[in-house]
């Protein structure tokens, strides 16, 4: 029952980071109709920047540049490729964005190259025990944080002129850009806040228990695209239920994966997979999803 | 065809056919990486070129064509530290098999295949990749787990695809690799002409409206879930058919190979070569197999590219970014891929101007 607690407990602050990164990917998706599968290298940007500024400028500034660094790169996505193509369909931008993800993830990788990088967080290996369950600081951290960013953002969204002027773009862009909203503007705030998120997020997913920042981060962020699809592409309630189920099941599977010997070593890495293709028999549209319907 | 285009096939193959008497072991083993990629990515290219159907799970099928055929060809034994199963089948026969298995793996994913559209299916498919390395690493009796398991030559009509027993023709030894040229490009000009005959055919009419405009194909009377499914499940036979090959030429399979990487180049492929054609898939599978292979050879005449693990940027990197900006650059400025301006700078300079054939974009997806 204990170990069960743990897992649940971890699993939903591993959850939290993974709708983190799919609250971005979907933020793009209803500003931009594109499916940005360059995310995972956004958030190794950040990652990256935040392992090697933390040694000379202390953890929390090196975040700050981190936070900063992947934003920027985000906005310049948007700038450089996105807003240049005049394409009439948003799948070709999403394979634009998978040659963007070819660039940034080799170069970055070549960098980290065999290394494991320390992020130099304040929280290190501490652990919190509350009774006879003990969970990592990281943990509590990543949970409380997360919260309170999802949290910040929801309200945004929902009260701020930039919220209104992000949803009106998402319901109809034409019609938005004729009452004055600057799609432009929205567009690039939308990369810049998603590539700030992943930054976060890279941060939780590579702090104790995980070693450190490595050249598999990125397969760990590819965990989120699933989040973001089962749960619905276009709705930010979708992005957080999808996380926290990819996040749990992760961590019920890697953690009673001694019990399921018959499924294989590391099923744990696999699972949010085989949880999206089970949603998506049932629900092709994700669980929160709009379903589209055409008037003809 | 037009007499130009086969007049140009002609010579092509020509060329072709003499150039394992000329070409070096390395020149050949990288013609025939070329080979294997060209058929796979004339198989996405159906999907996504044609279809509209972004997939990220192309690799998976490569490794179940690939691990189907050694599965099938080789005979039960020890390997590894654990036994490995097989069921010592004909070559050729095996080799059909795993055509078949990789269809029928994409016919399972068939209700996902067919109803999710677009970059949707993307994501979906990423689902195949992940779980494909899972298999690879954790079903040792069949895959040979981390170490991989050798592959059984072909063996056609008496004719042994490997080294032994010696073979001179025309004063040139023939070694594993020229035989394995032949049937490669067998194999190529056959898997090309018959998704030729599918494009150009009902099906490619009716694949091509999927693309363009899915609710005007599903009012003039196109299934298109069934279409969707049964264009994936063609896909993948043309995967697992890469995969045989592939396998031929390494003589070895190994899981890291199949991973997420090989899905993207073969995404990379049609995007460079340009969508929705043969010539197209053939193009971008040429250009990103040898890529690497000739930076490697000539790393040392090239400036920025170093040495591998010299700790600069190694051919591979280099290779990799080099496709990875020209993915972008493709798709931002030059629609039609590498074809697609092969077309336009055959046209004379005063019709260029006029939107000609060449110029006409196929886009992989259009939302209503």
């Amino acid at each position: 029952m204990i170990t069960f607690l743990e897992l649940l407990a971890n699993g939903i602050s591993v959850g939290t980071v993974y709708a983190l990164i799919a609250l971005g990917f979907v933020i793009i998706f209803k500003a931009t109709e594109v499916l940005n599968f360059a995310h995972a290298s956004l958030l190794l940007v950040g990652g990256f920047i935040i392992a090697k500024l933390h040694a000379s400028v202390g953890f929390w500034l090196a975040l700050l540049i981190g936070i900063a660094g992947a934003a920027l790169v985000g906005a310049l996505i948007e700038f450089l490729v996105i807003r240049r193509a005049n394409v009439a369909s948003h799948s070709v931008l999403a394979i634009a964005t998978i040659g963007i993800d070819i660039v940034l993830t080799t170069e970055l990788t070549r960098e980290i190259g065999a290394d494991v990088l320390a992020l130099g967080d304040p929280w290190r290996d501490q652990v919190l025990h509350l009774g006879a369950v003990s969970i990592a600081q990281t943990r509590v951290a990543a949970l409380v944080v997360a919260t309170v960013l999802i949290t910040a953002f929801l309200l945004a969204f929902k009260y701020t002129n930039w919220g209104i002027a992000m949803r009106a773009t998402a319901e109809d862009s034409e019609t938005a850009a004729l009452m004055g909203v600057r799609r432009g503007r929205v567009s690039m705030g939308a990369w810049a806040i998603a590539g700030a998120l992943a930054a976060v997020a890279a941060l939780f997913l590579c702090v104790f228990p995980t070693p450190g920042l490595d050249r598999s981060t990125t397969f760990a962020a590819m965990k989120a695209f699933p989040a973001a699809i089962l749960g619905g592409l276009d709705s930010t309630t979708g992005a957080l239920v999808g996380g926290l189920i990819i996040g749990v099941t992760e961590a019920l599977m890697s953690g009673y994966q001694n019990d399921m010997v018959f499924l294989g070593r590391g099923i744990g890495d696999v699972a949010p997979f085989l949880v999206m293709i089970v949603i998506l028999l049932i629900r092709p549209a994700g669980l929160f999803g709009t379903r589209e319907l055409a008037r003809v | 065809m037009s007499r130009r285009t086969l007049l140009w096939s002609a010579v092509l193959l020509a060329a072709a056919v003499i150039a394992p008497f000329y070409l070096e072991g390395f020149w050949l083993q990288a013609g025939l990486f070329a080979m294997s990629a060209a058929v796979g990515a004339i198989g996405i290219n159906l999907l996504t070129g044609a279809t509209g159907q972004l997939s990220m799970g192309h690799a998976f099928f490569l490794a179940i064509g690939a691990y189907a055929y050694v599965y099938f060809a080789s005979e039960p034994g020890q390997g590894g530290g654990h036994a490995l199963a097989g069921l010592g089948l004909p070559t050729p026969v095996a080799a059909i098999l795993a055509v078949v298995v990789a269809g029928v793996a994409g016919g399972v994913f068939s209700p996902i295949a067919g109803r999710l559209k677009g970059a949707y299916l993307g994501i979906a498919t990423l689902a195949l990749v992940f779980l494909g390395q899972h298999l690879l690493f954790n079903v040792e009796p069949v895959t040979g787990g981390f170490n991989g398991r050798a592959v059984p030559p072909m063996e056609l009509f008496g004719l042994v695809f490997a080294d032994s027993p010696a073979l001179v023709v025309a004063q040139v030894p023939f070694g594993a690799l020229e035989r394995l040229w032949f049937l490669g490009l067998a194999v190529v000009v056959c898997a090309g002409l018959f998704a030729r005959g599918v494009l150009r055919g009902r099906p490619g009419r009716a694949m091509n409206t999927i693309r363009d405009h899915e609710i005007a194909a599903g009012v003039m009377g196109v299934p298109v879930a069934r279409y969707r499914a049964g264009v994936f499940v063609l896909s993948s036979m043309y995967g697992g058919l890469a995969g045989v090959l592939i396998a031929l030429v390494f003589q070895r399979t190994v899981p890291e190979y199949f991973g997420l990487l090989l899905s993207l180049d073969y995404l990379a492929m049609i995007i460079i070569g340009g969508l929705g054609s043969v010539a197209g898939a053939v193009i971008g599978a040429v250009f990103i197999s040898m890529l690497p292979q000739l930076l490697t050879r000539y790393s040392d005449a090239l400036p920025l590219v170093a040495e591998p693990g010299s700790g600069g940027v190694s051919p591979a990197e280099a290779a990799r970014i080099l496709y990875g900006a020209a993915v972008v650059v493709i798709v931002l400025f030059l629609p039609g891929g590498l074809f697609g301006l092969a077309g336009r700078l055959r046209l004379p300079l005063g019709r260029r101007a006029a939107p000609v054939l060449a110029t006409k974009t196929p886009s992989p997806d259009t939302r209503n």
